[in-house]
């Protein structure tokens, strides 16, 4: 890697002098990556990427976007991001191409290359039927894809999406992702996307960070942190109830751990696939017979527990953030203001 | 992927027109909000101007003289009252036509209402995440406050011309020295007030997240801001501590300069110090509106 598109030092974010949301992070996003930041309600995440996308100061501490420095090249840093909120942004009143078009002009691109491009964007999210259509017609995945190519307009480097699914149902979010990778295939940026859906961050990052109380508590490749938790869980049930296999099991390479409870044995062991026919193998040749058999991948949702804990948050949310969030899932259904 | 295309032809008030547009077309293509905009000026005039009067306390003066009073003298009494009064109104309200006084004071009235809706914009923006997404964007930051204060300047020089048009069909008798130029006059002083005021106003809400309070701000204001001019009633009949009030009120001198235009002759001096005042007041709002813009829309 040449460098890396997203650099963050010691960036720190306090609100009223005792509040701090961000603690003194650090993390790279290499270039083409998609990063993904999780945590529960609170953690900061929203308050990390209004830092990086430069519409919050940080109070201490400093990030390098595409190279160039969050506090003192703010306007560079703008021109080469790309950005979609949390929340439905695009001006209901407003036809789907005239929002882009509009987004375009912010960046003042020139009418005829911008043209160009919407036309192209839309015809990829699927949109050009209704691009002459008001947004208050559009449905929560319509929205959401006129926001992507919103954030498109521009040919950003670096793509920020803050809960690009937030509301959305399963069939609509797992078209989002899918347009999510399109775009990211037609473009090649780097992404980095904030998310508390897990099953979205296995989904689509190639990288996760986990943050919690406004500090990271963890980094790494899904399938590494899923790892990290001690490998894959079998569990095995034998004829003889009485007998105790637990020896048999324990010498089979690649087996970490074994319990017997209630008759079922408990296995943890790394690559589950390949070392279950391996156990049952070694089972057999001692004479006994398997009746039941289950072998589970860790999730990511395990993972995230083990990081943030299972106590429920009851840390006061701002207003101002929960009445927005409202707002974005009524949105999302297509519900009108 | 390179953003070097879209960087060339960029100019420091790029965006500002698309901002303001965009105001704009939220306007325009809502014909109920449209039309509503249009009708309330034109009832407001309707009945400030109709219904209250106040030159038919003047020119309505007709008492029952005494039976002393021999019939031969009756006509020449009644005509010096008729006089007196017609005096009397020239005096107050530097014509004798009370609803033409009026109704060049309404066309400020609808300035400032207008205008004062401008902040409330912003505070949605706010709330709706917008306002976020297009700090994101390099669009200059006076540029986003500034789309604002265009966007109600546009919107209310066109409702003051549909007054000034519907004022013209009920009875407005400009004086006999006016001619079509002034009008360029009258509304460059309509085009500096309502540039002062939605800075005012923007300026309130740059920080703010509750329209709830904006409202509160606006009613607390209006009024007060109105009475306290001579939009409905001359300074010069007030008690001392309202003049100075109104001397101070900016309202006042665009009330001036568009009376002096379209209803008085012209007093150049005088003309010239209200366009003044004016000025300096749209200047003075903008400047501390865009240098705000700097430090606090960015949080």
């Amino acid at each position: 890697m040449s460098h890396d598109a997203i650099m963050v030092e010691g960036l720190t974010r306090v609100f009223n002098k005792n509040l701090v949301a961000v603690d003194h992070i650090n993390f790279s996003v290499q270039e083409g990556e998609i990063l993904g930041f999780l945590g529960p309600n609170g953690a900061g995440k929203t308050t990390t990427i209004n830092m990086l996308i430069t519409v919050l100061k940080p109070t201490e501490g400093n990030a390098k976007v595409c190279g160039y420095d969050i506090n003192k090249q703010s306007s560079e840093v703008r021109n080469c991001i790309g950005v979609v909120p949390q929340e439905y942004t695009a001006d209901e009143d407003l036809t789907g191409l005239e929002n882009i078009l509009l987004c375009a002009d912010l960046y003042g691109i020139p009418r005829e290359v911008s043209k160009k491009r919407a036309e192209e964007l839309l015809a990829l999210i699927e949109l050009t039927k209704f691009k002459d259509k008001q947004v208050a017609t559009y449905s929560g995945g319509m929205r959401r894809r006129l926001e992507l190519a919103c954030g498109l307009i521009n040919r950003p480097h670096v793509f920020f999406l803050d809960e690009p699914t937030l509301g959305l149902d399963v069939q609509t979010r797992a078209a989002t992702w899918n347009y999510i990778r399109l775009l990211k295939k037609e473009f090649g940026m780097t992404i980095f996307m904030t998310t508390h859906y897990l099953e979205e961050a296995d989904m689509l990052c190639d990288r996760i960070a986990i943050i919690d109380h406004g500090k990271i508590v963890t980094v790494g490749a899904p399938e590494q942190l899923k790892e990290g938790l001690g490998g894959d869980i079998m569990t095995l049930s034998i004829k003889d109830a009485k007998a105790d296999i637990t020896g048999v099991i324990q010498k089979v390479p690649k087996v970490k751990e074994v319990r017997k409870q209630d008759g079922t044995y408990r296995i943890k062991l790394q690559d589950g696939e390949e070392t279950a026919p391996t156990i049952i193998d070694a089972v057999r040749a001692e004479g006994y017979t398997v009746t039941r058999l289950s072998l589970t991948k860790p999730t990511l949702d395990e993972v995230y527990l083990e990081f943030t804990g299972k106590t429920m948050r009851e840390e006061e949310e701002a207003k101002e953030q929960i009445f927005t969030q409202r707002i974005t899932m009524r949105r999302a259904r297509g519900e009108r203001r | 992927m390179s953003d070097k295309n879209s960087g060339n032809s960029r100019n420091p008030l790029h965006g500002l027109w698309a901002l303001t547009n965009r105001e704009l077309k939220k306007w325009y293509k809502n014909p109920f909000l449209l039309f509503m905009s249009i009708l309330q000026p034109i009832i407001w005039m309707g009945l400030f101007g109709k219904a209250m009067n106040l030159g038919a306390v003047f020119t309505n003066f007709n008492p029952t003289l005494p039976p002393t009073v021999p019939v031969e003298v009756r006509p020449l009494i009644e005509q010096a009252m008729s006089e007196l009064s017609k005096q009397l109104l020239v005096d107050t309200f530097g014509t004798q036509d009370y609803f033409s006084y009026m109704s060049v004071g309404i066309l400020t009235f609808v300035v400032l209402f207008t205008t004062m809706f401008s902040g409330i914009s912003i505070v949605w923006d706010r709330r709706l995440g917008f306002l976020n997404k297009v700090l994101s964007t390099p669009v200059a930051r006076g540029s986003i406050i500034m789309s604002k204060v265009l966007s109600a300047v546009m919107r209310s020089l066109l409702q003051a011309a549909i007054i000034l048009g519907f004022a013209s069909l009920l009875g407005l008798t400009p004086s006999a020295t006016f001619s079509p130029i002034n009008l360029l006059g009258v509304f460059a002083a309509l085009f500096l007030i309502s540039i002062g005021l939605s800075a005012i106003f923007i300026l309130i809400a740059i920080r703010s997240t509750r329209w709830e309070t904006q409202m509160a701000v606006m009613n607390l204001l209006n009024l007060p801001l109105l009475f306290s001019s001579n939009t409905l009633f001359p300074i010069h009949l007030m008690p001392d501590w309202l003049q100075t009030v109104a001397r101070v009120n900016p309202i006042t001198y665009v009330n001036d300069a568009t009376r002096q235009l379209i209803l008085y002759e012209l007093d150049m001096q005088k003309l010239l110090f209200d366009f003044t005042y004016l000025g300096v007041f749209a200047l003075v709002f903008t400047s501390i509106g865009i240098l705000l813009s700097w430090k606090y829309l960015t949080r």
